[in-house]
C-alpha cells in the first residue's frame, strides 16, 4: 500500500460539522485520504457515520468546515465551490457510491446491462455495441454470469444486486469509492464473497475507499485505517490493526469486546 | 332565449396574454418546457385542453383553422375542436393543409410541407420525456437544467437489448437545437424528420401538465440514437388503397372479421388531394368506399 501513496492527499476533510437544527449530525471531523488507501468509519447507529459520508459526497452541505478533492487534472479544489454540473460529473466519473440497499443505487426497472452502461451513456458513449461490451466485461469481473445481462435487478439475489451495484460504479474507473454498509443485510457466506471481491478490486484498481460500517470484521478486512465515531465526533483514529488490537478509548474497547467470538 | 356570448376564442384576454408570454419564452428557448397557468376548458383532460388553449391564444379573426386527429379531419376530436372555434371565435376553418394558417394536431404532422405563414399546434399528454425513467419533477427539471441526458439513452439501450432494435415508435425523444431533449408528443417517429428545419412554427401545449414548449421555424431537431443503431423512420410496408401513395404514413383498417384489411393514408387531406388530382372518376370511386 505504501508504495502507491502520493505526495498530495486525494480527499481532505477539514473541520466538518453538520447539525440538523439542535440535533448534531457530526462535529469537527478532519482527515486526509491518500490514493489507494481504504479508511473505515465505524461506530454505532446514530454516531454520524452516514452524515459524514453524505457530507463527503456533497449530498448535504456542511454547517462548518469543507471538503477538498484533488481532481483528475491534479488541482485540489473545494467541493463547495464547484458548480452543480461539475459535482454531478465528478460523482459519476471519478466517484462511486455503494449504498447499503442496492435498490437505492440501482435502477430496478431496467436491465443489468443498462444499469452498468448508464454512467457511460451519461458521459457521452453513443455506441451500443461498445457499451454492451463494457457492461459484459464488468459483470464478468464482479462474478455475475454475463448471460444474465438483460435480466432486471429485481430477479437478482441480494448478493448479486450488491455486486451489480459495484460494477455500475466501477465502469467509469473512479478513483474514490464511498461505501455505506456494503455488506449489510447479506448472509454470512454472501458477505464473505462480496468482501473478497471488494478487496480484490480496490487493490487492483488502486481505489481510495471511505467505508462506513458497524461491522468491525468488515473494517479489519477492507481498510488500512480506521476512525471510530461516537455522538458525531471522532473519538479514536489510527491504523486498523492497531486500533482493533489495542483500543485506547473505553468506547472502542467496548466495541471490540462486543465482537462475537468465532 | 339568449345565445351564449363568448370572448373571442373562448379565453379571456388576460389569460391569452399569459399564455402568449409563455409561448414567447418557449420560442426563445427551443425545446424548454415553460410552465403556464392552464385553465379549465369545457372538455376533459386528454382531449386536447393544452392545444386548445394555445390555439385560442394565437388565433386572430383572419386565421384559417384546420384541426386533425391522427391525421384525420373528420374524427370526433377534430370535429369537436373545429366546431368549438367556429362557435367561440367565428374563424374560417378548412381541411386543406395548404389553406390553413393554424393547424391543431393530435398525433400527426401533415404530409404536405408546411410554410412560414403557418403554425402547427400539438396536443401533448405528457410533456416530460424523462418521466417514465425518473418520476420526480424536481429531479427531471434539474436534469434538463444540467443537460444531464444519459438516462434517455438508457431507455433506448433497453429497447435494443430487449427487441434487437429501437422499438420506440411514437413519442420518440428528440434533441432540439442541440440542447433540450423534448418529447415530440405521441407523433409516430415517421414524423420526427419533418420537425427538423420546418418552415412553420411548432407549438406544444399540455393542459393537464400545464406546460408549453416550442420549436421555432428552421430549427434543427435531432432524434436520439446510437452510432451502431441509427434512427430509422418507420412506415408500414404498403400503399394507400385509395390514392396509391407509397410515401405517406398509413393506417391499417380491418374491413371484415375474416382477416380482410387495407392500408389507407392517415393524413386524409393528403389522400383526398392526391385523389382529386388523379381524376374525377377516381375521386367518386374513392368517396364511395365505406369508411
Amino acid at each position: 500500500m505504501t508504495d502507491t501513496l502520493q505526495e498530495e492527499p486525494l480527499l481532505i476533510a477539514e473541520g466538518l460539522s453538520k447539525s440538523y437544527g439542535r440535533q448534531l449530525g457530526c462535529r469537527d471531523v478532519s482527515f486526509e485520504l491518500y490514493e489507494g488507501e481504504a479508511m473505515a468509519v465505524v461506530g454505532e447507529s446514530g454516531s454520524g457515520k452516514t452524515t459524514l459520508l453524505n457530507l463527503l459526497s456533497t449530498q448535504i452541505a456542511p454547517t462548518a468546515g469543507r471538503v477538498l478533492y484533488r481532481m483528475r487534472d491534479g488541482v485540489t479544489r473545494d467541493l463547495a465551490a464547484l458548480g452543480e454540473a461539475e459535482c454531478r460529473l465528478l460523482a459519476r466519473t471519478d466517484w462511486g457510491f455503494v449504498h447499503q440497499d442496492p435498490a437505492m443505487g440501482l435502477r430496478m426497472g431496467v436491465s443489468a446491462g443498462a444499469n452498468v452502461g448508464e454512467r457511460l451513456m451519461a458521459v457521452g458513449w453513443r455506441h451500443y455495441g461498445r457499451i454492451r461490451g463494457s457492461a459484459t466485461n464488468w459483470l464478468h469481473r464482479v462474478e455475475i454470469d454475463p448471460a444474465r445481462i438483460d435480466d432486471m435487478p429485481v430477479t437478482y439475489s441480494g448478493g448479486m444486486r450488491q455486486r451489480l451495484q459495484v460494477a455500475r460504479n466501477l465502469v467509469t474507473q473512479p478513483r474514490l469509492m464511498l461505501m455505506d454498509e456494503p455488506t449489510g443485510g447479506l448472509d454470512v457466506s454472501v458477505q464473505a464473497r462480496l468482501l473478497d471481491l471488494l478487496r480484490g478490486l480496490t487493490a487492483d484498481l488502486e481505489l481510495s475507499v471511505v467505508l462506513v460500517t458497524h461491522d468491525l470484521a468488515v473494517a479489519r478486512l477492507l481498510s488500512h485505517r480506521i476512525m471510530v465515531m461516537r455522538d458525531g465526533e471522532v473519538i479514536e483514529a489510527g491504523l486498523t490493526d492497531q486500533v482493533l488490537d489495542d483500543p485506547q478509548e473505553p468506547y472502542t474497547q467496548l466495541l471490540v469486546a462486543s465482537i462475537l467470538p468465532p | 332565449m339568449n345565445a351564449p356570448v363568448y370572448n373571442f376564442a373562448y379565453l379571456d384576454e388576460q389569460t391569452k396574454r399569459m399564455i402568449r408570454r409563455a409561448i414567447l419564452k418557449a420560442v426563445a428557448i427551443p425545446g424548454y418546457q415553460v410552465p403556464f397557468a392552464s385553465r379549465e376548458m369545457p372538455m376533459p383532460y386528454g382531449w386536447g385542453t393544452g392545444g386548445v388553449q394555445v390555439t385560442a391564444s394565437i388565433l386572430g379573426p383572419d386565421d384559417v383553422l384546420k384541426v386533425i386527429d391522427q391525421g384525420s379531419d373528420d374524427t370526433t376530436n377534430a370535429v369537436s375542436i373545429r366546431n368549438f372555434f367556429i362557435k367561440t371565435a367565428g374563424v374560417r376553418t378548412t381541411t386543406s393543409t395548404g389553406d390553413a394558417t393554424v393547424i391543431q394536431t393530435r398525433h400527426r404532422i401533415p404530409e404536405a410541407a408546411l410554410g412560414e405563414h403557418q403554425i402547427l399546434v400539438f396536443q401533448v399528454p405528457i410533456p416530460e420525456p424523462l418521466r417514465f425513467l425518473e418520476p420526480r419533477e424536481t429531479e427531471t427539471r434539474r436534469m434538463h437544467a444540467l443537460a444531464d441526458y444519459g438516462l434517455m439513452h438508457v431507455k433506448l439501450y433497453e429497447d435494443i437489448a430487449r427487441h434487437g432494435h429501437i422499438a420506440t415508435t411514437y413519442a420518440y425523444p428528440v434533441k432540439v437545437d442541440g440542447r433540450y431533449v423534448m418529447d415530440p408528443s405521441p407523433t409516430p417517429k415517421f414524423d420526427n424528420p419533418k420537425m427538423s428545419n420546418c418552415a412553420a412554427l411548432q407549438l406544444f401545449g399540455a393542459g393537464r401538465e400545464k406546460r408549453v414548449y416550442a420549436i421555432p421555424p428552421h430549427t434543427g431537431v435531432e432524434s436520439l440514437d446510437f452510432e451502431d443503431h441509427p434512427f430509422e423512420r418507420y412506415r408500414l410496408d404498403g400503399t394507400c388503397a385509395f390514392c396509391g401513395a407509397n410515401d405517406s404514413f398509413l393506417d391499417e383498417v380491418i374491413t371484415d372479421d375474416r382477416g380482410g384489411r387495407m392500408f389507407v393514408c392517415s393524413d386524409t387531406d393528403y389522400c383526398e388531394t392526391r385523389r382529386s388530382q388523379s381524376g374525377a372518376a377516381e375521386t367518386r370511386a374513392g368517396a364511395s368506399v365505406p369508411r
